[in-house]
């Protein structure tokens, strides 16, 4: 054992600094951003927000190269156990947790709220790797039953009652896609569309009904932000106000107004970039784009590159989650697709969402740094 | 596994394409709509209020504040707010109807970044209800103005005129750079020189946040105060002048005659400019129109009646200058005079015996002017009422005023298609007939020859330079001749001004009565013999006249009965008020 850990700490050569430093750069913009954003305008304390988010950076980049330099592949033995023990976690926070923004997501432990969902996200990506990895390709009518079973209608539903839709659709969306990469039948995804257009329209009210008011105002103000029940499409429109206002340069550190006076919500969550883009025009948007393309293209590179089956679907997974976050947020925030509270990692706060994303980080530069374990 | 580098560039071109959207979004909306968010954003966060600027005081010749300014209350909706507003909470809390306020709502600008206006000239108290529960109506906003009071009401408001918010074109208004709420001087002195008085609005930028609390002010243009008008009234003489009328209509001009300043201008009956500031109901604007009495004429220059024997100074001075007649020339007057089959009596019956020029005027007889009227002609007279300033405007611009008429043989033929007939010429030497003047033209007329000829235009302000319109073409002899003359109408046992006289000073005067003909009224009311209009112009004091002044009571009989008084407190009160500034101009001079 003592060997094999010596030798992955020699391995420090091999850790990929793009991959290491991105996540990095982004969170330290993120904090520069919320401190921004949660500028008091009155002469009242500013909110401490910021604060935490560095001692949950420190805790991430910890926890990052604890990950980095452990073998992902030891984690083939426990995905199982930690999915039950992930299952368990949400269904306690069902029972126990607390609530916040009419969703019930948060544990308490201590001084800490913790967000047992974000967690899963990653518990669920590695299990579905490891379970895929097993299994011979294509993969089977009931094994692909199976994996819809246990990796998405259970966490879907407990997800959906906590409720967040948000993260359960995000779920499906990446198991989908680990799936056909995976290599599922052609013929089956054929059915399942088929089958998808026929259902859709027929259960379409019946999903209709079941959404909660505030999800079907969403929607509703996406297609037409005119009608606006409740200010959605304020919401939409002062976000575009606020990202429009930023113009080429930006309005400079410090001196965006949208956030601070309160015209946009959810400021230093869910519409961060949008106070990015204010303070920082086009050009930091840019910039900020570039650092997401670069991670996200290296971790597809990753999944290239990984000798074996479990680090590419894994690499896969981990990369399409920061994608479909990364555009869906900030295609929200831009006007492009309907307001569904996703962050956006690394710059949105949340201390779990930050401690996931940087383990998802270290499990991509695991897997790039053993692409040549079999050489050793 | 399928291909994994089909898998990596799939995946990589998808990136790459989501990227590429999100940058041509980020390139529409703040490069190409850049200006537009930008504006937008600082429209959310800074709201403009409008500082009004206090208008500038109108003063009386003394300093006397004529008008206050006071603050004006008024509760409006900011528009972007104005949807989400709780309508019936609001009524309750204006006292408004429901439909009034989604229909004053609805009829807003929706273009327009002024607030929606609801309720003007709200009370103190209804103001700190207001703010009580502003946090319950987010949007709505106590606006404040400046406007008016005028603490003397009926007084002079003729003169001062009013304030109020424009009514009708809109388009109209808005390029005379007004915005829809502004009052402005409608009337009189706050009308002619509203420009002045108003000064420069100021603005005031604050920050808001998205609750619409105000967190900082960013810049303030402050408001410029309008110009102070120093009017030449005197408003002791005004308020004795309006007394004196005891009620009656007419209306009275006094005139500096060494300026042409204004010292008093009475039109009665009067309005009371208070009612129209919050805006005048229907109601009230029925009632002013319909009054009888006209209360919005302007009586001094914008009605005219025959000048009766006020008009005897022109007839006689036309005589002596054109050397007709010279002051001892003398008529006997049996009381009537006959041309043809038509007589034209002395309003005297049994006549007044053999006079002289001096006194035909001091007791006004009327067959003496007739008989020089036929020696000199109408067009002669007219030439001197003319000189006088009669027949033409005095040249004021408080109002559009009326010229009267001084009737020529050549007018009688274009108009009424007829030759002149001598009868006219009777009626016309003694002020009846055709002859019409305005009692501003009368002041004029007699101030003129307190100032030995000088035709001034009748001014309103101290800071005008006296205007000379014209000189009398008259020998000085012909002046002293008939100030003379006029003083006997006051001073003499028999003069027909001795209700004019004077303890305090010598006063010279001319009684005037108009003829009421018939008047169109249904027969068999108490109407039926309405009684004459009374004329008095006056001067004071003879010896270095000061004021001169002109009287007109409505149906007051005879010039000497009522209008002569009134001439007589008008002087002892200005005089009074300011023997002392007197005092000291004579020891300059």
């Amino acid at each position: 054992m003592k060997i094999k850990e010596l030798k992955s700490l020699i391995e420090i050569k091999h850790i990929d600094w793009l991959t290491f430093s991105a996540p990095i750069v982004l969170t330290v913009m993120g904090i520069l951003t919320i401190y921004s954003a949660t500028r008091p305008v009155f002469d009242t304390s500013h909110p401490s927000f910021y604060l935490r988010q560095t001692i949950w950076l420190v805790a991430g980049v910890c926890a990052m190269i604890i990950t980095s330099l452990f073998d992902y592949r030891r984690l083939l033995k426990y995905s199982y156990p930690i999915y039950v023990a992930g299952i368990i976690l949400l269904i306690v926070t069902i029972i126990f947790g607390h609530k916040g923004m009419g969703a019930q997501r948060w544990l308490r432990i201590g001084p800490l709220s913790f967000q047992p969902s974000e967690l899963f996200k990653i518990i669920l990506i590695i299990t579905l790797s490891k379970y895929l990895s097993t299994i011979r390709t294509p993969i089977s009518y009931w094994q692909t039953l199976f994996s819809f079973t246990v990796f998405a209608v259970i966490p879907f539903v407990i997800l959906y009652s906590q409720p967040d839709l948000g993260t359960a659709l995000m779920l499906l969306i990446i198991m989908v896609v680990m799936l056909i990469c995976k290599g599922i039948e052609k013929k089956l995804i054929l059915y399942t569309t088929i089958l998808l257009l026929i259902v859709l329209p027929l259960t379409g009210k019946l999903i209709w009904n079941g959404l909660k008011d505030y999800q079907k105002n969403r929607l509703v103000a996406f297609i037409d932000p005119g009608v606006d029940p409740t200010g959605i499409g304020y919401q939409i429109e002062q976000s575009k106000v606020t990202i429009g206002s930023g113009k080429t340069l930006g309005k400079g550190y410090l001196k965006g107004t949208q956030g601070p006076l309160r015209f946009l919500p959810e400021k230093h969550t869910d519409f961060i970039f949008a106070v990015f883009a204010e303070e920082w025009g086009f050009v930091g948007s840019f910039f900020l784009l570039s650092i997401y393309i670069l991670l996200i293209i290296r971790g597809f590179e990753t999944a290239y590159y990984s000798k074996d089956i479990f680090g590419t679907l894994l690499a896969i997974g981990i990369s399409v989650m920061f994608l479909l976050y990364v555009s869906i947020n900030i295609g929200m925030t831009m006007g492009l697709m309907p307001v569904v509270g996703v962050p956006l990692p690394f710059f949105s706060y949340g201390g779990t969402a930050l401690l996931s994303n940087f383990i998802a980080v270290g499990l991509l530069i695991s897997i790039r740094k053993h692409r040549f374990s079999l050489f050793y | 596994m399928r291909d994994k580098k089909k898998t990596l560039y799939f995946f990589v071109y998808i990136t790459l394409g989501v990227m590429c959207v999100f940058i041509l979004r980020l390139w529409q909306l703040q490069i190409l709509k850049g200006d537009y968010y930008r504006e937008k954003s600082i429209k959310n966060r800074v709201r403009v209020i409008r500082l009004p600027a206090p208008r500038g005081i109108i003063y009386d010749r003394k300093g006397n504040a004529l008008v206050k300014n006071t603050p004006y209350f008024i509760a409006s909706l900011i528009p972007e707010l104005s949807e989400q507003v709780d309508i019936k909470g609001l009524s309750q809390l204006l006292g408004l109807s429901e439909e009034e306020i989604q229909d004053r709502i609805n009829k807003h600008d929706k273009h327009s970044l002024e607030p929606i206006r609801l309720k003007e000239g709200i009370t103190f108290q209804e103001v700190s209800h207001i703010e009580a529960r502003r946090s319950d109506f987010p949007g709505l906003i106590v606006e404040t103005d400046i406007t008016r009071t005028y603490p003397y009401k009926e007084t002079a408001s003729h003169l001062i005129g009013y304030l109020s918010h424009p009514v009708g074109n809109r388009t109209n208004m808005e390029t005379k750079g007004f915005s829809q709420g502004t009052f402005i001087g409608q009337w009189g002195v706050e009308h002619l020189y509203d420009g002045k008085l108003r000064g420069q609005p100021g603005k005031k930028y604050i920050e808001v946040d998205a609750l619409g609390r105000q967190l900082r002010t960013l810049q303030i243009l402050k408001p410029v105060k309008g110009e102070d008008i120093r009017l030449s009234i005197d408003l002791d003489t005004q308020i004795a002048a309006e007394k004196a009328f005891q009620r009656r209509s007419g209306a009275l001009l006094a005139l500096d005659p060494n300026s042409g300043d204004i010292l008093a201008m009475v039109s009665l009956p009067s309005f009371d400019p208070n009612i129209f500031i919050k805006g005048i109901t229907e109601r009230q604007w029925k009632r002013l129109l319909r009054n009888p009495g006209h209360p919005l004429l302007n009586r001094v220059f914008q009605s005219q009646y025959p000048p009766g024997s006020v008009f005897k100074i022109i007839t006689a001075i036309a005589a002596l200058q054109e050397g007709i007649i010279t002051k001892n020339f003398k008529v006997n007057c049996t009381g009537e005079i006959q041309v043809g089959s038509w007589r034209f009596r002395c309003w005297k019956k049994g006549g007044h015996g053999v006079v002289n020029l001096r006194r035909a005027i001091v007791e006004s007889c009327d067959v003496y002017f007739y008989e020089v009227g036929r020696m000199l002609g109408i067009d002669r007279i007219a030439k001197y009422a003319y000189a006088f300033g009669l027949g033409k405007p005095t040249g004021i611009k408080l109002v559009s005023e009326k010229k009267g008429l001084i009737p020529t043989t050549q007018w009688k033929l274009e108009k009424k298609g007829r030759p002149w007939y001598l009868g006219e010429t009777f009626n016309a030497s003694i002020g009846q007939g055709y002859v019409t003047v305005t009692p501003a033209q009368a002041a004029v007329l007699i101030s003129a020859l307190a100032n030995g000829g000088k035709v001034f235009r009748p001014k309103l302000t101290l800071s005008e330079a006296p205007e000379i319109m014209s000189r009398l073409p008259l020998k000085k002899e012909s002046i002293r001749f008939m100030n003379n003359a006029l003083l006997g109408v006051v001073q003499d046992p028999k003069g027909t001004g001795w209700r004019a006289r004077s303890d305090m000073v010598r006063i010279a005067g001319k009684t005037g009565t108009a003829q009421v003909i018939s008047i169109s009224d249904d027969v068999g009311t108490a109407r039926k013999y309405p009684k004459d209009h009374a004329w008095f112009v006056a001067f004071a004091p003879v010896e270095k006249p000061s004021i001169a002044l002109s009287v007109f009571v409505e149906h007051g009989g005879h010039g000497g009965e009522s209008a002569a008084p009134i001439a007589r407190t008008v002087i002892e009160t200005y005089l009074r008020g300011n023997t002392n500034e007197d005092k000291g101009t004579e020891v300059i001079n």
